[in-house]
């Protein structure tokens, strides 16, 4: 391991050091996270589902501004594309030059049904995931911190939470929750109270999974000698908190975020198909896959093109999320 | 190669590495630079520890937690540190001292008992009380690697004290904060690197910037080298001597190397299972140990000086294994492994006498190694006979047992309170 020569080389080295003071400061330094992204740099798998991930959130952001200026039309009817059952006069689902994917069941262009609903079930999606993200980072924070009943109180609310049937709470709830969050929030009625209902149930139930991972770290982390440290300088609660133990929990919130989101686009995928949710005829993922049902033998484009777009998003981002994990923490998984 | 990374970017303060190749003893290297502190007994005491307890509950398993008995972790210890003085606190694993340190500096509430710093006492202050007394009682941590938050640039984690108690404007922080990095011999220009580019002995020294920031005045240091190599541990305790000398910081040393202690405290006090059981300046410890657990500790040493001529140390072998702080055993703790116990032992527990100018020991047997009398030198004062049954005739004196040393003591030969001549 130590040849003779080792130790002079490191001498030279100490003597360069105290010559040239000065130039060290160009020596590049590195923050952990920066070291990590260039980790996640050099992942290729990670680095295509992170184009997918920014082809999608592009799709999410232009397509009102897109569907303002006309481009895309995703409620006009083309009466005269389809025959009476409903079945594209056309071939291939009526692929054209103005209907690149095909048109549905009334005549609606099948690719600005997709545009608009990927913008709207990403939104209600993280919107929800960080309203779960939230709620569970700051009840995991304080529950580990303070551990004693605070942490035996947020213990059993979490127990509780998961042992709620939520899709069926979800499903029994529906129309007596959609008149309180229209109360509450002053919502207009219809698909605005609908989103918002759907956003607070998923992150009124996804939560627990941060918080106990949030509080498991934690619980390692308060007896790191750190943490006593800034104890000892006097540092408040919310500089403990926020300042010391949250940075250091950067890899389990992010790697929950991208794992989160996909589980919610497919859930309100899941619970649009149930028929809650936004209604008919504005555009979700769930919508516009749950039309496509009845004519997935006859028309197989438009069952799958919806369908593979969700495939797209969950598998995007859950191998994004992999691949940051694997950046965040490189001896943990190899 | 721990040792080429620290020259590399430890500058001028590395030693050379071809004597890391050789592996001095640690006392050589300590010799080399700097002399043993020396201590100014006239000095007024910095901090005056007094009784202190630190019990951690025990509770039943099960739905409901009841609780069943204490950790006495720290039972009631006293002492005294002077000003720019430094008391080493020795003891093996589990003694309790690193808890009576944290006790102190009030990571812990501590039971009872107190801990007078100034006017003020550290044990009753509230927290938000407690906040600016932060500024003159800093610690020093055992673990280089756990004690800097890894998120944290250097200069943050420097600057932080400096910004929680206002200590600067904020746009001196990052000058003060180089001032501090080269006080402890560091480059002040690495302000903005993180602490996973330096090794064990530059981020101990970055550690001691952050506890020098707040200017204490007494530093408790918990086991401040015992993760460091031994060419390392000499330089961090050559860094602290000459911040000792140069602040007049007193320290509270908490240690189990007994090399390191003798270098830098010259008071040192012996802790067994959450006791004080001796406690006296350097050289009366060192060479004239009158406690049987004390002498015992000092025969594992390894002497490589006596090792040379071919003459060993006599060791004392202690049987057994440390009790259990939950349920410690009566009278004296140590006299389950003790080779001098008697009865008296498990019946009275020794007091803590006075029996030098700065000597003090709690055992009924009290002596130099081979001369412990044959009969409990605290007997009288305690008024129990030879075996610990209480003495009616007897009268007892009154033992004062205060946190610092007095003028008159009690001497072992003569079996009664001397005034120095």
């Amino acid at each position: 391991m130590s040849s003779s020569t080792e130790p002079k080389v490191g001498g030279e080295a100490a003597q360069s050091v105290v010559d040239t003071a000065a130039p060290v400061t160009s020596v590049a330094s590195k923050s952990p996270m920066q070291l990590a992204m260039a980790r996640l740099r050099k992942d290729k798998l990670s680095l295509i589902a992170l184009g997918f991930v920014l082809f999608f959130v592009v799709i999410g952001l232009t397509s009102p501004l897109v569907t303002h200026f006309g481009w895309i039309d995703p409620l006009t009817t083309n009466q005269d594309l389809v025959d009476p059952f409903g079945r594209p006069v056309d071939k291939w689902g009526g692929i054209s030059l103005s209907h690149p994917l095909g048109i549905d069941s009334i005549g609606r262009d099948l690719m600005s049904r997709l545009w608009s609903g990927v913008s709207l079930s990403l939104f209600i999606a993280l919107s929800g995931t960080a309203l779960a993200m939230i709620l569970g980072v700051v009840l995991g924070i304080v529950s580990g911190v303070t551990g004693g009943w605070t942490d035996a109180i947020i213990g059993r609310i979490i127990d509780l939470t998961l042992a709620f049937p939520q899709t069926l709470m979800l499903l029994a709830l529906a129309s007596t929750g959609l008149i309180m969050v229209q109360k509450a929030f002053h919502t207009p009625a219809g698909n605005p109270t609908a989103a918002v209902y759907l956003i607070v149930v998923l992150g009124l139930f996804g939560w627990t999974g941060i918080a106990r991972i949030v509080r498991g770290q934690v619980l390692s982390l308060r007896e790191r000698e750190f943490v006593h440290a800034a104890t000892m300088m006097g540092a408040s609660k919310y500089r403990l908190y926020f300042r010391e133990i949250l940075p250091n929990l950067w890899a389990p919130i992010l790697v929950t975020f991208t794992l989160m989101m996909p589980a919610f686009v497919s859930a309100e995928a899941a619970l649009a198909y149930l028929g809650v949710g936004i209604n008919a005829p504005t555009p979700t993922l769930g919508n516009i896959l749950n039309d496509s049902i009845s004519y997935a033998d006859l028309v197989p484009t438009f069952f799958f093109i919806p369908g593979f777009t969700i495939a797209a998003i969950v598998v995007s981002f859950n191998l994004l999320g992999d691949g940051i994990r694997d950046a965040l923490d490189p001896k943990g998984h190899q | 190669m721990a040792d080429t990374d620290e020259s590399q970017t430890d500058g001028q303060n590395s030693v050379d590495p071809s004597e890391v190749e050789d592996a001095p003893s640690l006392d050589e290297v300590l010799q080399q630079s700097h002399k043993p502190t020396e201590l100014d007994t006239t000095a007024p005491p910095v901090l005056t520890v007094d009784n202190l307890r630190m019990y951690f509950p025990v509770h039943s398993s099960g739905v409901i937690r009841r609780k069943v008995g204490d950790v006495q972790a720290v039972d009631g210890i006293s002492f005294e540190i002077l000003r720019g003085g430094s008391l080493g606190l020795v003891g093996e694993s589990g003694c309790g001292k690193s808890t009576a340190g944290r006790a102190i500096t009030r990571l812990y509430k501590p039971t009872g008992g107190s801990a007078k710093f100034g006017d003020r006492d550290l044990v009753k202050l509230s927290t938000r009380e407690l906040k600016p007394l932060r500024r003159d009682v800093q610690m020093i941590f055992q673990d280089p690697y756990s004690s800097l938050n890894p998120r944290h640039s250097i200069g943050s984690i420097i600057g932080a004290p400096l910004r929680i108690h206002n200590m600067v404007p904020k746009k001196q922080t990052l000058s003060r904060v180089q001032e501090l990095l080269e006080v402890v011999g560091l480059n002040p220009e690495h302000y903005n690197r993180y602490p996973n580019e330096f090794s064990g002995g530059q981020r101990q020294r970055i550690g001691i910037a952050r506890a020098l920031a707040l200017q204490p005045k007494l530093i408790v240091a918990d086991e401040p080298v015992s993760a460091l190599d031994v060419s390392i541990q000499a330089q961090v305790i050559n860094l602290l001597q000459d911040l000792q000398k140069e602040f007049d910081i007193a320290f509270l040393f908490i240690a189990h190397d007994l090399a390191v202690v003798r270098h830098f405290c010259p008071e040192i006090a012996v802790m067994y299972l959450g006791k004080i059981v001796e406690i006296a300046d350097r050289e009366t410890l060192y060479q004239r140990p009158n406690h049987p657990y004390t002498q015992a500790l000092l025969s594992a040493v390894p002497d490589v000086k006596q090792a040379a001529i071919g003459g060993r140390r006599e060791r004392i072998m202690l049987e057994g294994d440390v009790p259990s702080p939950i349920n410690p055993p009566s009278g004296c703790r140590f006299r389950t492994r003790c080779p001098l116990a008697r009865e008296i032992c498990a019946k009275v527990e020794p007091p803590m006498v006075q029996i030098g100018p700065r000597h003090k020991v709690a055992c009924h047997f009290a002596g130099e190694l081979g001369n412990h009398p044959h009969d409990p030198v605290t007997a009288r004062m305690l008024g129990v006979d030879n075996d610990g049954n209480p003495d009616p005739g007897a009268t007892p004196t009154e033992i004062e047992e205060t946190p610092g040393f007095n003028d008159v003591w009690f001497d072992l030969k003569e079996r009664r309170t001397v005034k120095p001549s």
